[in-house]
């Protein structure tokens, strides 16, 4: 068993094989169900089978007449997830190299930044709103929202940088200045070819958190939903297929970011191990 | 390093101790400037202002006053906390809530441990483990709400399970439990929040030198006493974190409880959620000090029994 045997494979690997599969079909099937009955024919049916497949619930979301605000919000859930993004980006990798080195607070901010992360959304929620009336503030997504959002996905880009800078040895930049790099050159020849694949990965987490964030959003974008909103609102509201149309168009969007966000990491890594 | 930096990426979260680890010896040698706290200020500013004065104002505003039609009165009273305390429907929703969490932690934890355990100990070849582990982690980057809806056509009523158990003849009559019921809240739980037990857990068993298997079962040890008493010590960080992570998600959740119980079911929070429809903003604060006390506590708890501040300096 255990380690690398290379013999046969033990019974235990069968079980857990098992258990595996069963695990993502478990996590995909439910979402493969959603995808194919948002092409319900005008039966209305919420349920399969799929009757007369057609594309009449995605028509129905781009033209409001029926279900919600859905082109508004999602104009709104763009613009939002990729200001989260560029901000998460710039905040947490600049924050992730203060932590390379010893400064005073370092625990308090590690430790602010653990409890904004596991702290109920709907608590933060209620405390912004507040702190917005308390200044006299309306709440928008642009402001209150955006906020609520950061104190969500910098944590995770903090820890993301973290795990990426641990890999970058001091020594790295030493060797670099001791034969004669300038500053910017070793940070654009040495430290920013390696922690390159990690700020991908800090911006994949940037906007799809912020593209899904529910409970956070929930109090703080003021009278303009964004789309995880609209869509909390479409469950109780809306009883036709539609709602899994809107389903299928996030799930395609946040698909079409994991695929840019893996793709480029990995042309990335192949460029560099071809160079090297 | 050849694997693919996402990697890094999706087990960040159990780098808390080798950042910690960098916290200590990074660039100490050099003279201390003021670059480290020019690069932290910016995240140091959006942490103050979006979650310590906010949380602060809570706090502040549990002990406020509310008055029908004008809201918010400044005051220094323990009414709101007294409401709360002796309602018994906050109770029971705590009571549920931990009923929630428990299953939820339990299954989660085994899913997570025994997932991970075959990803990196039964899996040979590097690129197919990783390959795996990113199907198990790409659903994390979509929509929670749509993920949870997405159970309706399966569990319903008329469902997918319903129609192919009839249509076996199992049951002559569908089953009503599936959906809008406990279990249905609890496969939603696990459907959303399993990922965050198996990055972490994945994370601390990629770093177990396979060598000291290798040797555990030289010595003799049985396949479970590998398990039991190499590879469960080893990966006790992952373990934390990602009870951390389940723990406080399911306590402060209030969307699949509502959703997936059809209202039959509460939390906690659609507690607060309740009293902030009736703009009862000072009950509400003092429901969410309250829940942030209980969560905090469940946080320090988990950190101590793991000593996390010890592997942060060690």
């Amino acid at each position: 068993m255990a380690a690398p045997s290379y013999g046969k494979r033990p019974w235990t690997f069968y079980v857990l094989a098992a258990l595996f599969t069963l695990f993502v079909i478990f996590l995909y099937g439910p979402m493969i169900s959603v995808l194919v009955l948002s092409f319900q024919g005008p039966s209305a049916a919420l349920n399969f089978p799929l009757r007369d497949p057609s594309l009449m619930w995605f028509d129905e979301l781009f033209n409001p007449r029926r279900v919600g605000d859905v082109p508004g919000a999602f104009s709104r859930s763009l613009p939002l997830a990729l200001i989260t993004m560029l901000l998460t980006v710039l905040i947490a990798v600049t924050a992730g190299f203060a932590f390379r080195r010893r400064f005073r607070g370092a625990t308090l901010v590690f430790y602010m930044a653990i409890a904004s992360l596991i702290i109920p959304g709907l608590v933060l929620s209620i405390g912004i709103l507040v702190t917005a009336r308390f200044l006299g503030l309306s709440a928008s997504w642009y402001t209150t929202a955006l906020g609520a959002h950061l104190s969500w996905t910098l944590p995770f880009g903090l820890l993301i940088m973290f795990a990426v800078l641990g890999r970058l040895s001091p020594s790295y930049e030493e060797a670099a200045y001791d034969l004669g790099a300038r500053r910017w050159q070793t940070i654009k020849e040495v430290v920013l070819p390696i922690v390159f694949p990690g700020i991908i990965a800090v911006a994949l987490f940037g906007f799809t958190l912020s593209y899904d964030e529910f409970p956070r959003s929930w109090l703080t974008v003021g009278t303009l939903n964004t789309l995880p909103l609209e869509i909390w609102t479409m469950t109780t509201n809306v009883t036709s297929p539609a709602l899994y149309a809107l389903g299928t168009v996030t799930t395609v969007v946040s698909f079409i970011v994991i695929a840019l966000a893996l793709g480029s990491i990995l042309i990335i890594q192949r460029r560099r191990s071809g160079s090297s | 390093m050849s694997a693919p930096a996402i990697e890094d990426g999706t087990a960040a979260a159990a780098a808390i101790p080798g950042s910690g680890m960098k916290m200590d010896e990074g660039m100490s040698v050099r003279k201390t400037s003021l670059v480290p706290y020019l690069q932290v200020a910016p995240l140091t500013l959006v942490l103050l202002l979006f979650f310590a004065i906010p949380v602060a104002l809570v706090v502040a505003v549990s002990f406020f006053r509310y008055q029908m039609l004008v809201g918010l009165v400044p005051d220094f009273t323990f009414k709101n906390y007294v409401d709360v305390l002796s309602n018994p429907t906050s109770w029971s929703l705590y009571l549920s809530t931990f009923k929630f969490t428990l299953i939820v932690l339990a299954i989660t934890l085994v899913l997570g441990f025994w997932i991970s355990y075959f990803l990196v100990f039964h899996v040979r070849n590097l690129m197919t483990a990783i390959a795996l582990f990113l199907i198990c982690t790409v659903p994390f980057w979509t929509s929670n709400i749509i993920r949870m809806i997405s159970w309706r056509p399966v569990l319903g009523r008329e469902g997918l399970i319903n129609q192919a158990l009839q249509g076996m003849g199992i049951t002559a009559q569908p089953i009503d439990w599936l959906l809008y019921s406990d279990f249905s809240v609890v496969v939603a739980y696990v459907h959303l929040y399993t990922l965050f037990m198996i990055v972490p857990i994945f994370n601390s068993m990629a770093r177990i030198d396979k060598s000291l298997l290798e040797a555990a079962v030289d010595a003799g040890a049985s396949r479970w006493g590998v398990v039991w008493n190499v590879v469960l010590p080893l990966s006790k960080t992952g373990i934390a974190l990602g009870s951390l992570f389940v723990v406080t998600l399911v306590m402060g959740d209030f969307s699949v409880v509502t959703v997936m119980s059809g209202g039959l079911s509460g939390s906690v929070t659609s507690g607060m959620f309740n009293d902030l429809q009736f703009l009862n903003y000072p009950r509400a604060a003092a429901n969410a000090v309250i829940l942030l006390i209980v969560v905090l506590l469940i946080a320090v708890a988990i950190f101590r029994l793991v000593d996390v501040r010890k592997e942060l300096v060690r």
